[in-house]
């Protein structure tokens, strides 16, 4: 951390004209608090750090809805069992992010300040592609992390106002952007998850359909995933379901969550791989 | 070309009426507390350049005088607020550290620059309760002040003070104290002046907002729509004046069928961890 990053008074830096976007004038002002510049130069030991797993979206008629599972790990270890992955970014987007959970966590933080500082400063929300492209410049700056092996990556998905749907967006390590139609997942568990939301997934889903599609496809993650966690109805953990829509970013109470999760699990009591998609 | 002696007291006074003058010119902003936390009006015609604006989740800013020269100040607060939100915590950004940092600068470009600048600030901060709001006042030359229950600043302050002064007291809705603010603005002359709607900028610091951001600017629609219910008497037949505005208080409820969903509030990674 510089030194007067928070020294009181108005440093010149702060009354520069500059532009209205706060990782810039981090990386001017207080380089050492962007993610990804504090350990360049250094090898690191892959289960060092906890690692988030399963993100699952899939959009809905009227908007899009993101589950993560609550399980971190850290090699064949239980890291943490209630964490969340699921974060909103602003009142019409939300971000799930897999990988190494400190990086993660710290990108999603500079993400959602970076959408307010933008919306403060200017009086007016970024575009939905504005955010996506912010985001695809701030998982950039973390490469040189992520070739170490501290990768961390999001999933974005949000309500366009102008064009009134749910979208989503994936990213690669080097900041790739690409659009997702219908349903997508990243982290470990994420080949299970999507092959599940292929054969559940449809084009005329409700906003419960497509909560109840997301947590089949976190189920069978974890079925055949060690890293991704399972349901915990014991501790009654549920995964983390949240939905953007045209009334903005709206997290699932656990009462609404766990109703679902219990027929989803019931449901594999007598049919253990989960509902069976028609043949023809 | 003069180049005489000019003492300390003439420079500063100098500077003083320079500031002024230009401080004068333009309208006047309010910042009272009400019942459910602290509203904000100025008399501005432009719907883009605004004076009052949200500097974090529980503090806005109100400013008259120079344009680009409070927007200067402006900008720099809100980095400051979020440079300290993101490198702390939310909780850690307050109205007082804030205040300070703006006397600072206000004070050292005050005796060092060219020439002054020519604003006036108020840095507000809804509390958790209505004891804990506060309200600073910041002029020209960095001296600060802590307000109790309203500020006004602009160029005719003081009669908006005393216009105002007459009708204050705590706890009033937040459509009486809107009309209380817009009659008190318009008072400011000899002769009293109507103040449509079009003219004024209205925000509020809503305590009871159910989002972590706690400002929100008054939309045309529901600002006629408060000023009509908060009506003295006259549509209303014996209502009490203080009565009919108190429904319009009552904090936005979620959308039917959503009720089982919780609000953003502080969902920042990490905070429970």
């Amino acid at each position: 951390m510089s030194s007067d990053a928070f020294v009181g008074g108005l440093p010149a830096a702060f009354r520069t004209p500059g532009s209205s976007s706060f990782t810039e004038f981090l990386a001017s002002h207080a380089p050492d608090l962007l993610p990804g510049r504090r350990l360049a130069g250094t090898t690191v030991p892959a289960d060092l750090a906890p690692q988030g797993t399963t993100i699952v979206a899939a959009t809905f008629s009227g908007g899009v809805v993101m589950t993560g599972d609550r399980r971190a790990t850290a090699g064949h270890y239980i890291a943490q069992r209630d964490i969340e992955k699921v974060f909103p970014a602003d009142e019409f987007s939300c971000i799930g992010i897999a990988g190494t959970a400190g990086i993660a966590v710290e990108l999603v933080r500079l993400f959602q300040v970076e959408l307010e500082h933008y919306e403060k400063l200017e009086g007016t929300t970024l575009s939905l592609d504005g955010k996506a492209n912010r985001l695809s410049t701030l998982v950039r700056g973390n490469l040189g992390m992520a070739m170490q092996g501290l990768i961390a990556v999001p999933l974005f998905a949000g309500y366009d106002l102008e064009t009134g749907g749910g979208r989503i967006f994936s990213y690669d390590a080097t900041g790739g952007r690409y659009e997702e139609h219908n349903f997508f997942s990243v982290g470990s568990g994420s080949t299970f998850a999507r092959g599940s939301l292929k054969k559940l997934y449809r084009s005329d889903f409700s906003q419960e359909d497509a909560i109840s599609a997301c947590v089949q496809a976190l189920y069978d993650a974890a079925d055949d995933d060690s890293a991704t966690g399972g349901p915990d109805l014991t501790r009654r953990i549920y995964p983390v379901v949240v939905a953007v829509s045209a009334e903005g970013f709206r997290r699932a109470a656990d009462t609404e969550v766990g109703p679902i999760v219990d027929a989803v699990v019931a449901g594999r009591m007598t049919a253990p791989d989960g509902p069976n998609a028609p043949l023809r | 070309m003069s180049f005489g002696y000019v003492s300390p007291e003439q420079s500063m006074k100098d500077r003083a009426d320079y500031a002024r003058k230009g401080i004068a010119r333009g309208g006047s902003v309010i910042v009272m507390r009400y019942e459910d936390g602290i509203l904000l009006v100025a008399e501005n015609r432009s719907p883009a350049l605004h004076k009052v604006s949200e500097i974090y989740d529980r503090i806005a800013f109100a400013a008259v005088g120079k344009y680009n020269e409070f927007e200067n100040l402006r900008i720099a607060g809100i980095r400051i607020a979020d440079l300290r939100g993101y490198g702390y915590d939310r909780r850690d950004v307050t109205a007082r550290s804030l205040a300070n940092a703006y006397a600072q600068a206000l004070g050292t470009i005050f005796t060092t620059e060219p020439k002054p600048y020519e604003v006036e600030l108020l840095v507000a901060e809804v509390g958790q309760t209505s004891d804990t709001d506060q309200i600073y006042r910041l002029t020209y030359d960095g001296s600060i002040g802590d307000e109790r229950g309203f500020a006004v600043m602009g160029g005719l302050a003081e009669a908006v003070t005393q216009s105002l002064g007459k009708g204050y007291q705590e706890s009033l809705s937040l459509g009486v104290a809107l009309r209380l603010a817009i009659a008190a603005l318009g008072g400011d002359g000899a002769q009293a002046r109507e103040i449509g709607p079009d003219q004024l900028e209205v925000a509020v610091l809503e305590r009871s907002r159910p989002r972590a951001r706690k400002f929100s600017r008054i939309s045309r629609p529901r600002l006629l729509a408060l000023l009509d219910e908060a009506q003295p008497d006259t549509d209303h037949g014996a209502d009490p004046p203080v009565g009919p505005g108190v429904d319009a208080l009552a904090p936005e409820s979620p959308p039917p069928g959503a009720s089982t969903f919780t609000d953003i509030e502080h969902d920042t990674p990490g905070s429970d961890a």
